[in-house]
Order: C-alpha cells, then sequence, then structure tokens
C-alpha cells in the first residue's frame, strides 16, 4: 500500500481551502466569508469574484472579525473567517471562546501559515500553538488536513456540520496525494498503510513526512501503519487504539509544539485506555525562526530522518 | 402614542427585580443595571418587534444585543415580564443549576439570550455581524446593543465602530450607557473617554443624545433612530444615565458597580421603588 502513496505534484493547502470555499459556496447560499486583509494569502477570492455581496472584508481587525462572524452564524449564515493561524487564535481567543465556542455559533474558523512551513516571515507569524488553544476550548472541532485535496474536501465538509470549527492549513506548495475524490469525514481517521510494527499518527504537513519515512523504514524492514489523524478533536479513538494494539508502539508526527498538539491527545488517550511507548516529533518548546519550509522542519527536528529515528526508538521500547 | 406611565410602572418592577436578584444572590451588580432600566423597558415594550416565543435567529424581528453583559440582572427581569421565561425563574440569578448565569449565555438555554457577553467590547461586533444578515435577507428590522462607557476603552469596540460605517450599517442603532462610572472609579479619572460625540462623528456615524432616565425621552429618542435608520449610516445614541437610578444611596457612585445591596439596604431600597406587577416569590418554588 505504501508504494501506492505518491505525490502528483505539488500545491498548497491553502489553495485547496480557496477551492473548496468556492466549490461549497456554489452548493450553500447561507456560506458566506470574512477576510481581516489578506484575500490573496487565503485564496479566497474565487469565491469573492463569484459571490461578491457574500464577502466581507473587515480590514486588520480579527477580534471584530469573529464577533461579525458570531453574528452571522447567529442569524443562521454559515461564515467562514480567514486570516492567517497566529491572528486566528492567540490574537482572538477570548473573542472565540465567549462569543463563538461557549455561545455554540457555527463559525468555521479557517486559518493558513500555520506552523514552520510558513518559512521567511519568522517566529512572530509562525504559530505552533494554535492546535493546543483550539482544543481546550469546549465543542471546538481541530482540522489539520494533509494536503490540497483533503483541505479542499475539509472545507466543504465542515460547511456541513454545524458548529464551531478550527481548520487549519498551511502556506508552501506541498505534495498532494489524497485522491481527488476523496470524501472527507470529521472525525474518521484515515489509514495510509497497515504495518506490525509501529503505528505513525500523523496531521498536516507531517503526514507526507511520515509517508516518506515509511517508505524508507520498509526497505529496512521495519513496517509502519501509517495513519493520517486530520481531525484531532474529536480524536477517533477506536483507530487509534485498534492500530496501538496491533503494533504495541507509537509515534506521534506534527507541525506544533509538543504541549498540546496532536501528540499529547494521543498520550493522553493511551495513558487511560492502552498505555504505550510513546515518541513524539514535534517542536519541543521553543519559537521558530526565518527559514525555508523544509531548512526549518530538519532544524526543529520535524524531517524524515527525525521520523525514522522516532520509530527506531519507538520500538526500541516495546 | 407610547403609554409612558405604563412604560415607568414596567421600570419600577425591574428595578425592584434587581435589587431582589442580587440581594438573594448576595453577588452582581446593581448599579448599571438601575441606571438603564428606562432604556432596556422602553426596547422590549416599546419599541421592538419581537417574539417573546423566541428563535435564535430572530427573522423578521428586531434583535437586541448587551454588550455589557454584568447588567445581567436587568436584561433577566425584562425578558420575564416580556415573556420570554416566567418571573418565577429570576429567584434562580446566580444560584447553580440556574439558566440566569452571573453574565448572560446561550449555554443553558435561557431563552431571549443569543450570544454570551461580560468579557466587554464584543457586543458591537456580533450586532454587526446579525445586521449584516438582515441586509442579505432583505430584512427592514433594525438591531440594538446597549454597550457601557467605560467598555469603549476596549479597542475591539472601535474596530466594530469602524467597520459599521464602513460596510453602511444603518440598521444598527447602539446605546451607550454614558453614565461615567466604571469598577475603579471615575471613567474620567481611569481612562478618560475623552469628547465621545466627536469620536463617534468622526467615524462618520449618526449621533444622538438622550436622558436614559426620562422615559418619554427615552421612547422619544428611540424613535427618532429608528426613523433615521436606513440612510447609509450607523446609529448611537449617547445615553446619559445615572447609576443606581432610582436608589437613592446608590445613585451616581461607582461603589455600587458590583456590590450586591444587604437586607437593611435592600429595605430602604424597595421602599423606594413601586411594586407595580408583583414580586416573584424567593425562594424559588420550581
Amino acid at each position: 500500500m505504501l508504494e501506492n502513496i505518491v505525490s502528483t505534484g505539488k500545491k498548497s493547502t491553502r489553495d485547496g481551502f480557496g477551492a473548496g470555499l468556492h466549490a461549497i459556496g456554489q452548493q450553500n447560499d447561507q456560506v458566506v466569508a470574512l477576510c481581516a486583509d489578506l484575500v490573496g494569502s487565503l485564496k479566497m477570492q474565487a469565491f469573492i469574484k463569484e459571490f461578491p455581496e457574500r464577502f466581507f472584508q473587515v480590514g486588520i481587525a480579527e477580534a471584530n472579525m469573529m464577533g461579525i462572524a458570531a453574528g452571522l452564524a447567529t442569524a443562521g449564515k454559515i461564515p467562514f473567517t480567514g486570516t492567517f493561524a497566529n491572528f486566528s487564535t492567540g490574537r482572538v481567543y477570548d473573542q472565540i471562546r465567549q462569543s463563538i465556542a461557549y455561545s455554540h455559533k457555527n463559525v468555521k474558523i479557517c486559518a493558513s501559515h500555520a506552523g514552520l512551513t510558513l518559512g521567511e516571515d519568522g517566529a512572530t507569524h509562525q504559530i505552533l500553538e494554535d492546535v493546543g488553544m483550539m482544543k481546550m476550548l469546549p465543542g471546538m472541532t481541530v482540522i489539520n488536513p494533509c494536503d490540497y485535496n483533503q483541505t479542499k474536501a475539509a472545507t466543504m465538509a465542515i460547511a456541513e456540520h454545524y458548529g464551531p470549527v478550527y481548520l487549519r492549513f498551511g502556506r508552501p506548495g506541498w505534495p498532494v496525494f489524497t485522491p481527488e475524490d476523496y470524501k472527507f469525514e470529521i472525525g474518521k481517521a484515515y489509514q495510509l498503510s497497515e504495518g506490525s510494527d509501529v503505528s505513525i499518527f500523523a496531521t498536516g504537513h507531517l503526514v507526507w513526512i511520515a509517508v516518506e519515512a515509511a517508505k524508507e523504514l520498509a526497505a529496512e524492514g521495519i513496517s509502519c501503519e501509517v495513519i493520517n489523524i486530520h481531525t484531532i478533536k474529536p480524536l477517533d479513538e477506536e483507530a487509534v487504539l485498534d492500530s496501538v494494539s496491533k503494533t504495541k508502539c507509537v509515534v506521534t508526527a506534527e507541525e506544533h509544539q509538543m504541549h498540546g498538539g496532536l501528540g499529547d491527545s494521543i498520550a493522553q488517550l493511551l495513558a487511560r485506555k492502552l498505555p504505550t511507548p510513546i515518541e513524539m516529533v514535534a517542536v519541543n518548546d521553543s519559537f521558530g525562526e526565518s527559514g525555508k519550509p523544509m531548512q526549518l522542519l530538519d532544524k526543529y527536528g520535524l524531517g524524515t530522518s527525525n521520523v525514522v529515528a522516532a520509530v527506531k526508538a519507538a520500538i526500541e521500547r516495546k | 402614542m407610547a403609554n409612558i406611565e405604563k412604560l415607568k410602572k414596567i421600570a419600577s418592577q425591574v428595578r425592584r427585580d434587581i435589587v431582589r436578584q442580587t440581594h438573594y444572590a448576595a453577588s452582581g451588580h446593581p448599579g448599571g443595571s438601575l441606571g438603564c432600566a428606562d432604556y432596556l423597558t422602553a426596547l422590549y415594550f416599546e419599541i421592538m418587534t419581537h417574539d417573546p416565543s423566541f428563535n435564535m435567529e430572530g427573522k423578521n424581528e428586531d434583535v437586541f444585543f448587551l454588550s455589557n453583559g454584568h447588567i445581567s440582572p436587568l436584561f433577566y427581569s425584562v425578558l420575564a415580564h416580556a415573556g420570554y421565561f416566567d418571573p418565577k425563574e429570576l429567584a434562580t440569578f446566580r444560584n447553580i443549576n440556574s439558566r440566569l448565569q452571573g453574565h448572560p449565555a446561550t449555554h443553558e438555554g435561557l431563552p431571549g439570550i443569543r450570544v454570551a457577553s461580560g468579557s466587554l467590547g464584543q457586543g458591537i461586533s456580533v450586532a454587526n455581524g446579525v445586521a449584516l444578515a438582515k441586509k442579505l435577507d432583505g430584512e427592514d428590522k433594525h438591531v440594538f446593543v446597549l454597550t457601557g462607557d467605560g467598555e469603549l476603552q476596549e479597542g475591539q469596540v472601535w474596530e466594530a465602530i469602524m467597520f459599521a460605517a464602513h460596510h453602511k450599517i444603518d440598521n444598527l442603532i447602539v446605546a451607550v450607557d454614558r453614565n461615567g462610572q466604571q469598577i475603579d472609579g471615575p471613567t474620567k479619572d481611569v481612562m478618560s473617554l475623552g469628547d465621545l460625540r466627536a469620536k463617534w462623528e468622526a467615524f462618520d456615524w449618526e449621533i444622538l443624545e438622550m436622558n436614559g432616565n426620562d422615559m418619554e425621552e427615552v421612547v422619544n429618542t428611540l424613535q427618532e433612530a429608528k426613523r433615521k435608520s436606513g440612510n447609509g449610516k450607523p446609529i448611537v445614541i449617547l445615553m446619559d444615565t445615572e447609576m443606581g437610578y432610582g436608589v437613592d444611596f446608590m445613585m451616581g457612585s461607582h461603589k455600587w458597580h458590583g456590590v450586591a445591596p444587604n437586607e437593611e439596604q435592600t429595605e430602604i431600597a424597595l421602599a423606594q421603588l413601586e411594586e407595580t406587577l408583583g414580586d416573584y416569590p424567593y425562594p424559588y418554588e420550581g
């Protein structure tokens, strides 16, 4: 199965969002969009061109944007907010907490440029804490798709789901390997390969890194079960436990702080239900810096070689 | 023609409810609640077209948002007497397992509440969203918001004010409770608001002013605000009120912002406020 997972070329996940927003806008006339002066970065032009009356430019005022979205949702619309992940979360945490999450508003918080792969803009913009902040909010769904096709499908799927959602995606061109006709199911883990030696649970851009690592390990005779956890909350506990009960050790991989990320969620689940050796590929209590995306992933321990090393360490601990 | 005397009688009962709720809960915010009682009574009993059977979306209704959520005892009393829920439930204010949370919330499903508030500065933003939706849906109804004056120190408020003018949200009618007080003292000492009229003018809003403790003036001004809607500009009413209005020893001081009256103070306060619609029973009997 692993050898069938190949890249059909590179496209950014934010392009997937833009395509998904446009497509769902055509299907559902209650979908509206807001943006805080980052229309081009969020790839929202196609939606805006076709539905100018359903788009609201809010300027550089993210707090206000979250409140407006809560109001639009109150009146029955399905608002999608667009800005960078940093400004979609930390900058507006209290607005999301009170006006959206606590008030259970059907708002879709769509966050681009998440993580280190934002690149040259540096640590001010490279948020690595957003998943943690969002998953702590009661009732918030947290999704981090892995490629263009999955992001497009996820964008469309969240419009059909009632409740607040945090959708996280990124800036760089990235290998596309999810099928084009892929149907996104919120909260349902997506298994990429069957394996017997280790379970690798990966999310976002790191899913591709995990696939590459698994291919390398296969050549060494190590069999990896790679599972794409696109929905970090609610976590597909059954898929995790099923896989781990077979492989008996775990590696998690994500473009996020170790504190508060996917690894954290899986470790918590396993500690409660099935204690298992676990290694985490994540940023270890550090800010990022300027650089090229792949340079940054390597420097901060999120590269293919880091996943390979983590797998070997996990197997060693069985 | 509005029946001003009838509205005054309702406001008197609302003020009694505010004193009793905060007294029994031994917590809450009586000062600002008393000051805004005339405004909110006029809105729900004279100005707004609204349906107490309550649906969240409020389609084809005027809707109201309370941005300064700490004056919840006022909001709850007005909603109850307007028919959103039984006034008997006011006896549960701030209790465990109550729908009447310290600050308004949708979480427990209290009819009449459309968004949580209490963390300040968010109400005008939310109202902007609902007002936009009403325009998208071709409705001619209004969105009202009440905000405190101290609350204007929050930066988000000015983001929302700028947005409303830019997008010509002319079905939005904001009222500012200009009582000049906040928790730590008079606003002029804590953080001066400056010339509020000049500030709102600079943001290109339609501006009205009124004495928020004169029922006739409140009704007339709110009606004027509705008449001025639909002209390309959002509308603000700078509403002068006295914190604690109606209870002599609470009036004009920030000290009653967030302090509940004790038994003796409650007795003195209630003696100054006519019981017009009947006091709700306490304790709560279900």
